[in-house]
């Protein structure tokens, strides 16, 4: 306590700071020992400089809904909560833009921009999960199909580094190639690089309307090539979404987003396209845009370029057969799948499972990345796989963190 | 920098690469001298024109071994001096990788040598229904691996992004030498985002030589429309309703008088009589979505006092409505004889008071300015006139030039959209970020180029001391190191 108590009283002089709670403070199982809950940028730079004079590693947390995701970290004192740090600084509805507060809820986003008849094209799995977490963890979503992900509509961050010192990058037009785009940078890096405190996102209208088709196919084969012939027409599908059930059958659902008469045409020609079985409907799937993740089992992120969709969904059903693990699959045509699998599954078999899916997802150039996974299985996988270029992002994170105090361990290859 | 080195470099380069790849012959070095931004001029060293992805690493380590800083170019279309040679350095041309290695509508990708010309990988593509959607003005020319180091964007990126959205893999030799591979067709892979830190660092993190690319689905439909206003005034209130109501074209481009002016001498468009702005606007997609698109941009044209719209009825009248726009650069040199092409920024709502200040500006210095510009997305291209044959107008017209950049600054926006900063715009770099905003940008040179040697002087206006920062360790952690960091 002797120890404990200094940094405590620096953390509560810059922001509302307090000792850990056990289970309830713990990132990954490893338990913090104090939790900040800094109100802006400049708490946060003050937050991150106690944190660099007592050498405390630093974690992020947003709404904490994927914050198991990623390796545990090697050590974690100090929780940075963003929630406090909520809100939209500035929606410039004319310009499509809109500043935004990391710890504010998506969902809360895109409510206040809904009101202005817009929406920021992208699909998070749970709304609670703040904006800083997203772009941490960058999800994959349907609609990614048409608008990309997080790091193509994110236009300006800004975020405290490891030493305490804040700096942005991008800025506040959608067009804009002066210096590094560090919001791609940051997007996706588990918390390694900086906490991320303010973004800007690009923002489009809402569509004044939307259709659903829908067709269940036998297996993965049928789906997979209805999908892509979806994708090579020009009907320009919001979303071509794809889920397999325990059984093989592969329910693929197309979302047409647009103008009215427009929708109306293109669902006819979606359902010409998909044939004999296909409806349509105004509203989404269950499921549609949802982790197939159970409680406590493991989530994987499965990539594929777009004419391996098929064989890699095949390739996840034979293996819940070949390892006796339940897996669910479901994802986009894009060729991002997410693939869970069962809580209660032997971690041999789950090993075994994903190191069967690396193989089949490589001959189109994909990967297999472990999100999250319970205790047993993460020792005996490696989360991320191959990483290229791995050397030169150890050296970003030496130049950027050089202590290793910003979510160490959370991220590829230890960093 | 002594010319020993260089000769020493020559002579091992020729053995590595063969002779007619190396060039030191100084009237055929003048050929490089500059690239589209030719007021400035700097004769290289060397020039060497490697083959292949191996031979680009054999000069980046040979440069490394000599500590010879080197620059990469592709087309040298360039438009802020980007691949403005190094007096006492390698040029790297890599025109000749110019092989398109794989054009594939099953995934819908498209992999490319660096030296592929941008227009050719639509060309490559068009037979099975897709294309190459960044569309730079110069894609007639301008090299893949120059579209990588500036990010280029283009009229229709407004819609369909630019080139960091649809870079999907990586070939990149490292300024340490080494060869990396990032990417590829599958989206989304492990890791940093190195591609998207890659793309538009106009060279200063390496070489890229190979690229793979999202190819686009070609469009159901295209419909085009000139409109013609009695000013910028009202085609800007044209501008903001079309987006005000949810409409996203493929492009709204701008044009005002001037601009107009030098397009009609230069291609003879035919754009309407007496307009004091005119817009061209393009939608595509489905055959019903535009449609209905369509219709509503006229009536917003209407509504502001359009007082011409020509809907173009076939690919030739499209074609001459976008060769006035897209002539517009090199138009400009009919009415004056030299010219400044600026690339500012500012959020689209605040284009008409922006437009009046340029005015103002112009009014005041009696610098004429020519605007043209992307307008959907803020994107302008102010054309700076002047007279280098009579004293003090050069100053003049920069003077205006970078007042314009400030105003860009002052609205929220940024000093370059697509041109990139080069050499031209790095003293400007200070004024849309903070010291920290740099020093950070700084660590990621770093990281990838520790000698800083990968084109010195550009992007930044100062260099960064590599490792030389007080109190920040380099090389890896000692827990790394101890292999306890290494923990999965």
């Amino acid at each position: 306590m002797a120890v404990e108590q200094p940094a405590r009283d620096d953390l509560k002089k810059v922001a509302r700071a307090r000792l850990a709670r056990g289970s309830k403070d713990a990132v990954g199982g490893v338990r913090a020992r104090y939790v900040a809950t800094p109100s802006s940028t400049e708490e946060v730079a003050e937050v991150l400089r106690v944190a660099a004079q007592h050498d405390l590693a630093v974690v992020a947390r947003g709404a904490g809904t994927t914050l198991d995701w990623g390796a545990p970290p090697t050590r974690a004192d100090l929780i940075v909560d963003t929630t406090a740090m909520s809100g939209v600084v500035d929606h410039a509805a004319g310009d499509l833009v809109v500043v935004v507060r990391a710890g504010t809820p998506v969902g809360e986003l895109q409510d206040a921009v809904a009101a202005a008849g817009q929406r920021l094209a992208l699909d998070v799995p749970d709304a609670d999960a703040t904006v800083g977490g997203t772009l941490a963890v960058s999800p994959s979503g349907p609609r990614r199909l048409l608008y990309g992900t997080a790091r193509d509509l994110l236009i300006g961050i800004t975020f405290v580094r490891a030493d305490g010192v804040v700096a942005k990058a991008g800025g506040r037009v959608v067009k804009n190639v002066a210096g590094y785009d560090f919001g791609k940078l940051l997007t996706g890096s588990f918390g390694t690089l900086g906490v991320i405190t303010e973004a800007t996102f690009r923002l489009h209208p809402l569509p004044a309307a939307r259709r659903v088709v829908t067709v269940s196919c036998p297996d993965a084969a049928t789906a997979g090539r209805a999908a892509l012939a979806v994708l090579g027409s020009q009907v320009v599908a919001a979303a071509v979404e794809l889920d397999q059930g325990g059984d093989g059958r592969v329910q693929v659902a197309v979302l047409l987003e647009g103008v009215a008469a427009g929708v109306v045409d293109r669902t006819r020609t979606v359902l010409d396209l998909l044939g004999q079985g296909a409806s349509d409907d105004d509203a989404l799937p269950d499921g549609f845009g949802r982790l197939p993740f159970e409680a406590g089992g493991t989530g994987l992120k499965v990539t594929t370029a777009l004419t391996g969709v098929g064989p890699v969904l095949a390739a996840c059903h034979r293996l819940a057969g070949e390892h006796g693990v339940p897996v669910t699959a479901r994802g986009s045509a894009a060729g991002v799948l997410h693939v869970g699998l069962a809580a209660d599954a032997q971690p041999e078999a789950v090993a075994a499972a994903v190191q069967a899916l690396r193989l089949a997802t490589a001959p189109f150039e994909g990967t297999v990345t472990v999100l999250t996974a319970p205790q047993g299985v993460r020792a005996l996988v490696d989360l991320w796989g191959p990483v290229p270029g791995l050397e030169l992002m150890r050296r970003l994170k030496d130049e950027m963190d050089p202590d290793h105090r910003l979510s160490p361990g959370r991220f590829v290859g230890g960093i | 920098m002594t010319s020993g080195t260089i000769a020493r470099l020559a002579q091992q380069l020729r053995a590595a690469l063969g002779g007619e790849a190396v060039v030191t012959d100084r009237t055929r070095l003048l050929t490089y001298e500059c690239d589209g931004l030719a007021q400035y001029k700097v004769t290289p060293a060397l020039v060497v024109l490697p083959r292949t992805t191996a031979q680009v690493a054999d000069v980046v380590r040979a440069c490394i071994a000599a500590q010879v800083p080197y620059v990469a170019r592709g087309s040298g279309t360039g438009l802020s001096g980007g691949a403005l040679p190094h007096a006492d350095g390698v040029l790297v041309v890599l025109s000749q990788m110019r092989a398109v290695v794989d054009v594939d509508p099953a995934t819908q990708r498209a992999v490319l040598e660096p030296g592929v010309v941008n227009l050719q990988v639509t060309r490559s593509a068009a037979a099975y229904g897709y294309y190459y959607a960044p569309d730079p003005s110069s894609q007639q020319i301008c090299s893949m691996g120059g579209n990588v180091a500036e990010n280029s964007g283009g009229a229709h990126c407004l819609k369909y992004g630019f080139t960091t959205n649809h870079v999907t893999g990586l070939e990149v030799v490292v300024p340490d030498g080494t060869v990396v591979r990032l990417g590829g067709r599958a989206p989304d892979p492990p890791g940093y985002d190195l591609i998207g830190a890659f793309v538009g660092s106009e060279g200063t993190l390496g070489i890229t030589t190979e690229v793979t690319v999202r190819l686009t689905r070609a469009p159901e439909t295209v419909r085009t429309l000139l409109a013609a206003f009695p000013s910028t005034d009202e085609a800007g209130g044209a501008v903001s309703a079309i987006i005000g109501a949810g409409v996203v074209p493929a492009a709204i481009e701008m044009m005002d008088a001037l601009a107009i002016e030098a397009a009609e001498a230069a291609v003879h468009c035919g754009y309407p009589d007496g307009a004091g702005a005119v817009l061209v606007v393009e939608l595509d997609g489905p055959r019903a979505e535009v449609e209905a698109q369509f219709t509503e941009v006229e009536r917003h044209c209407h509504e502001n006092r359009a007082f011409e719209i020509r809907i173009a009825r076939d690919e030739a009248e499209r074609a001459l409505f976008w060769k006035g726009r897209k002539s517009a650069f090199a138009a400009v040199g009919r009415i004056s004889p030299d010219y400044i092409v600026q690339d500012g920024v500012i959020p689209r709502t605040a284009l008409p008071e922006v437009l009046r200040r340029i005015a103002a500006l112009s009014d005041g210095s009696g610098v004429r300015v020519a605007n043209v510009f992307h307008a959907g997305d803020g994107n302008l291209h102010p054309l700076v006139l002047f007279d280098d044959a009579v004293a003090g107008q050069t100053e003049e017209a920069e003077q205006v030039s970078a007042s314009i950049l400030d105003l860009c600054i002052e609205h929220g926006g940024s000093i370059t959209g697509e041109h990139g900063v080069g050499i031209d715009k790095a003293r400007y770099l200070p004024r849309m970020y903070t010291e920290d905003d740099l020093d950070t940008m700084q660590m990621l040179r770093c990281a990838f180029d520790p000698h800083g040697l990968a084109n010195p002087g550009k992007v930044f206006p100062t260099p960064r001391l590599c490792g030389e920062v007080p109190g920040r360790h380099k090389g890896p952690h000692p827990l790394q190191q101890a292999g306890l960091a290494e923990v999965f």
